[in-house]
């Protein structure tokens, strides 16, 4: 049996699944066995996908004969599905094993067991299709079950709302994808993936399908400005399936991207990179900032999920304009990092929604403002989510920084371009991924600072208990996994170098053969990161530190009351919150970009009322582009309203009408 | 052979910049003293004054957490690895491989996220105060320091510290408008990450306008020794890292003879001397800023580094 034939069995077990789960009904026994029965594909999927790396990624293809009776339905595996594979496998057995104890506590499990695993098969199929038809087939099932997952919780009205935008924006997605690819195949209609790649396009048909997929694949993975879906969905969905899209779907997301940007389309000319790049960058810049204001715990990681594709997106723009230009080993080394940093992202990003979803689970709250001191109360969930956030902060010795730090290794080569726009336009774009990088640590030193440190603000925060070992479980592969991709970062390089080499033909260097395991992009005496040794000196220098004060110093300690200037409050509302912690960056960024104001409520002198002081941030995007284009929509509905009170005499005319139009227009046209 | 004297020169090099941080911080307090006609403290002040909160007991908050008291060696730890790969007096050092200078860079993003996370334990609001503004000015800090680090590196084609020693020792470098630029954004950076005036001052610690003092309020005993060696180094390591970047002279080769490691020596020590005393005089002469001025005073760091950066695409000789 070929790699290809075991995944389309993995789906077919994934659809019997759902079947199952549709069986069981409501049952409580149902959700751990379903869940619990979904591992064994996705562990299936993941290690087929590494299998296909580790073996230099040969192609495998099978023909299916379901789909368009005169095509069939196209299926391959080759070493770029293999690394997508991957993720999806590792995203979703882990996150399988942290819902066999999540979803015990899900209110009607019935909404989201049979939409779960066939969530998973459809992802799966998306990266397998070999032709347009199922290629956008196994898009929309995804999106649609999806959907579906999103409104699980279907009564509370965010969530009507979140679900109605997604199913609009993942509809006008879908629609830019039926058109790139109507462009792809061109006039004669072949729609298997070997005939389009045949295909030569001229440089302006190329420019629109990058657009195009800009719009389909970009606004499903979050790009600005497409991503308004995305803080609402993927919030109010149950925090497994949150950890599923954010982690794994955006993913598939940029699977689409990558195999039609980079493999079907061919060549592409220089000057279509910079918009890739800037919009990526300015996408970090944008998502970060939003996350930074927001103090819905889910909220705010769903906006840094926005940063990190923003972040992979202008990798994979620095990947297109060194490809136009020649230098296979710039390509590579940006595109590696972009690969690096998929993976990475959905291990800290599935680690941080669950972490959110154990508190969630242990206070019923997402507002940060009610949470504090959780590190007392879930101090192994704190300790995880601690690892999450230090790797999502891109710090050192951690899986973040080193994918951060070979994109920024990638930005550096950026001088032997030879267009001075470019030139011009990677460096301002590099300003700006460090400035996200920044805002990202004080992003989740502010969800950690607020949520898990300091005092309770909140009953529900003061009676908070540790959550089951299941989710214990996954959170803490996903930590570890954090720290392994950290600090052995040649290792995952080499393993995802055939990804690599089949898009560009050309890898990054071979990383396990340097000394110490050190990450060398180009030459040693260019730039050398070493993960292990970083780690193993701060552990070292940190630990002898500690045993030589307390040995040769002082090793007594007192507990007294909090010092605080002398001036200690009991009260723990007067702790730094979740919108005072944002205040100062408020002050300094989102004056202009969020066009954030104060505003201090006085009562009169002698009201004894409460001053109340209010912020107000305003989404320019939502306001300026959908707000304008609902506000149209509802107009000319408003308008085309009055057709529907006319006499039978006017239909009949307009009929008319337009049969003589139509007539006309045919005989032009001949 | 040679390689034994790689790993004593690194050995030396971690013992010196923790030796030698308190006498900066000294000597930078004293000069500050003295130009404001005070006798000041001795040199050696800041050296008794870690001997002595090392021998305290540590006054813990009720409420603290284990992150609260594994932070101070954290911080620590993360400061000094940083610093010992920063070529001071040689070039040579055995693992100046592991982290070039983005990493280092990000090293002290470490150290600050951790030190910024154990503000917020306790729950006090000096603690959130501190911590949140340290924050912000790190976000302007941090994107003009990889600028002037993207500047240097077009330079020297490399972004390895030892690399670029050699690079900028060599006489086809000369003087260039960009690394002018660079260096100007470099010291705003030091003096804001440093808490220096006029964006933090040292010295308050019952003002709202603290930032690095508030988040460090509820330390006491050993953990606030550790913290202000880590500080002291810190400063320590800005001044090395401007030294050996736009001031190389003098520093030894790699396995170079013992005279020049000695002449390193002194001369890495004199620079120190320089960069300490040209940094009191511009404390004294200048007044604390309003926090929310601190974001003008980064951003002309922020567009130096980008002028800088831009100016070396324009034409690789400015």
């Amino acid at each position: 049996m070929s790699a290809v034939d075991l995944m389309i069995l993995c789906v077919g077990i994934f659809l019997l699944l759902a079947l199952v789960a549709i069986a069981a009904g409501g049952k409580p026994a149902a959700s751990a066995f379903i869940y619990a029965a979904a591992i064994v594909p996705c562990s299936v999927v993941g290690m087929t996908g590494l299998a296909v790396l580790l073996t230099d990624g040969a192609a495998s293809t099978t023909v299916l004969p379901i789909g368009l009776p005169w095509l069939g339905a196209h299926f391959r595996l080759d070493a770029l599905s293999a690394f997508f594979l991957v993720v999806i496998g590792l995203g979703g057995a882990i996150t399988s094993f942290y819902a066999i104890g999540y979803g015990r506590h899900e209110p009607e499990p019935h909404r989201v067991l049979p939409f779960y695993p066939a969530f998973l098969g459809a992802m799966v199929l998306v990266v397998l299709a070999d032709d347009a038809f199922s290629f956008l087939l196994s898009w929309e099932v995804m999106s649609l079950l999806s959907w579906a997952l999103v409104l699980a919780h279907h009564r509370k009205a965010d969530t009507q709302k979140a679900a109605y935008v997604y199913l609009v924006m993942a509809g006008f997605g879908t629609m830019s994808l039926l058109l790139a690819f109507g462009l792809l195949v061109g006039a004669d209609g072949g729609y298997d993936f070997e005939t389009i790649r045949a295909n030569v396009h001229t440089p302006a048909a190329a420019a629109i399908i990058l657009v195009l997929m800009l719009l389909g694949a970009g606004s499903k993975a979050g790009l600005a400005p497409l991503h308004v879906w995305l803080p609402l969905a993927h919030p109010a969905a149950p925090s497994h399936v949150s950890a599923l899209m954010s982690g794994v779907m955006t993913k598939v997301a940029l699977y689409g991207f990558i195999r039609v940007v980079f493999d079907l389309l061919g060549p592409l000319e220089w000057w279509m990179s910079p918009t890739v790049i800037l919009l990526g960058a300015a996408t970090a810049v944008l998502g970060i900032l939003n996350a930074l204001m927001e103090s819905d715990i889910k909220r705010a990681l769903a906006y840094s999920t926005i940063e990190n594709i923003g972040v992979i997106f202008a990798a994979l723009g620095l990947a297109l304009a060194f490809r136009a230009n020649g230098m296979v080993d710039e390509a590579a080394l940006a595109f590696s990092a972009a690969l690096f940093h998929i993976f990475n992202h959905m291990v800290f990003k599935s680690l941080l929604f669950m972490g959110a979803g154990s508190v969630l689970n242990a206070t019923g709250l997402r507002d940060l403002d009610g949470l504090g001191g959780l590190i007392h109360r879930m101090p192994l969930t704190s300790f995880v989510v601690l690892i999450g956030v230090t790797s999502i902060s891109a710090l050192p010795p951690l899986n973040g920084f080193a994918s951060e730090w070979l994109i920024f290794q990638s930005i550096l080569t950026s001088p032997n371009l030879p267009q001075s726009a470019l030139q011009i336009i990677i460096p301002a774009a590099g300003a700006l991924l460090a400035l996200a990088a920044a805002l990202a640590a004080a992003c989740f030193v502010r969800i950690y600072g607020v949520g898990f440190l300091g005092r309770p603000r909140s009953d529900a925060a003061r009676q908070a208990v540790e959550v089951d070992r299941f989710s214990l479980g996954a959170m803490f592969v996903l930590a570890s996994i954090c720290v392994l991709a950290g600090v052995f970062p040649g290792m995952i390089l080499d393993a995802f170098a055939p990804a690599v080499s089949l898009m560009l033909d050309g890898r990054m260097p071979v990383q396990t053969s340097q000394p110490w395991l050190t990450l060398v992009p180009i030459a040693e005496t260019r730039s050398t990161y070493n993960g292990l040794l970083v780690l193993l000196f701060v552990v070292f220098s940190a630990t002898s530190a500690a045993w030589a004060v307390h040995r040769f110093a002082s090793h007594r300690l007192r507990r007294a009351p909090a010092w605080d200037c002398g001036f200690p409050n009991a009260d723990p509302l007067t702790q730094y919150g979740a919108g005072s912690y944002a205040q100062p960056v408020r002050r300094v960024l989102g004056t202009i970009l969020l066009r954030a104001r104060e505003e201090v409520l006085m009562p009169p002198p002698g009201d004894p009322r409460p001053a109340r002081h209010q912020v107000h941030v305003k989404d320019l995007i939502w306001d300026g582009l959908y707000e304008q284009i609902s506000r149209a929509v509802n107009a000319i509905a408003t308008r085309m309203n009055r057709l529907q009170f006319l006499t039978i005499r006017r239909y009949l005319s307009l009929v008319m009408l337009s049969l003589v139009l139509l007539l006309v227009a045919l005989t032009l046209w001949n | 052979m040679e390689l034994i004297v790689n790993f004593l020169v690194q050995g030396v090099q971690m013992a010196l910049v923790v030796a030698l941080a308190p006498l900066l911080v000294g000597l930078v307090r004293k000069v500050k003293a003295r130009l404001t006609r005070r006798q000041g403290a001795s040199l050696i002040q800041p050296y008794r004054d870690i001997l002595r909160l090392m021998r305290k007991d540590v006054v813990l908050a009720e409420n603290a957490s284990w992150l609260f008291r594994a932070a101070p060696y954290i911080i620590f730890a993360a400061t000094w690895v940083a610093a010992a790969l920063v070529p001071t007096f040689a070039m040579g050092l055995q693992f100046n491989w592991t982290a070039d200078m983005i990493a280092i860079v990000a090293l002290l993003g470490s150290a600050r996220f951790f030190l910024a996370l154990a503000g917020m334990d306790v729950g006090t609001s000096f603690g959130g105060i501190g911590s949140s503004r340290e924050m912000m000015i790190a976000t302007m800090a941090e994107p003009a320091m990889l600028l002037t680090v993207f500047a240097v590196a077009l330079v020297a084609g490399s972004t390895q510290l030892s690399t670029v020693s050699a690079v900028m020792t060599s006489p086809d470098v000369g003087l260039r408008v960009s690394l002018g630029l660079g260096l100007v954004a470099l010291v705003i950076v030091a003096i804001a990450e440093n808490a220096r005036i006029p964006v933090d001052n040292p010295a308050t610690h019952l003002e709202l306008t603290m930032v690095h003092e508030a988040m460090v309020l509820e330390y006491s005993g050993r953990h606030l020794a550790m913290i202000e060696i880590a500080s002291a180094l810190k400063l320590l390591l800005y001044v090395s890292l401007i030294a050996c970047i736009f001031f190389p002279w003098g520093i030894a080769e790699r396995s170079d003879s013992l005279l020049n490691y000695a002449f390193g020596m002194i001369t890495y020590v004199g620079k120190l001397a320089v960069g300490g005393v040209l940094l009191a005089i511009f404390e004294t002469s200048v007044a604390k800023m309003r926090v929310f001025r601190v974001p003008d005073f980064l951003g002309a760091a922020l567009m130096l580094g980008l002028l800088g950066t831009l100016l070396l695409f324009v034409s690789r000789s400015l």
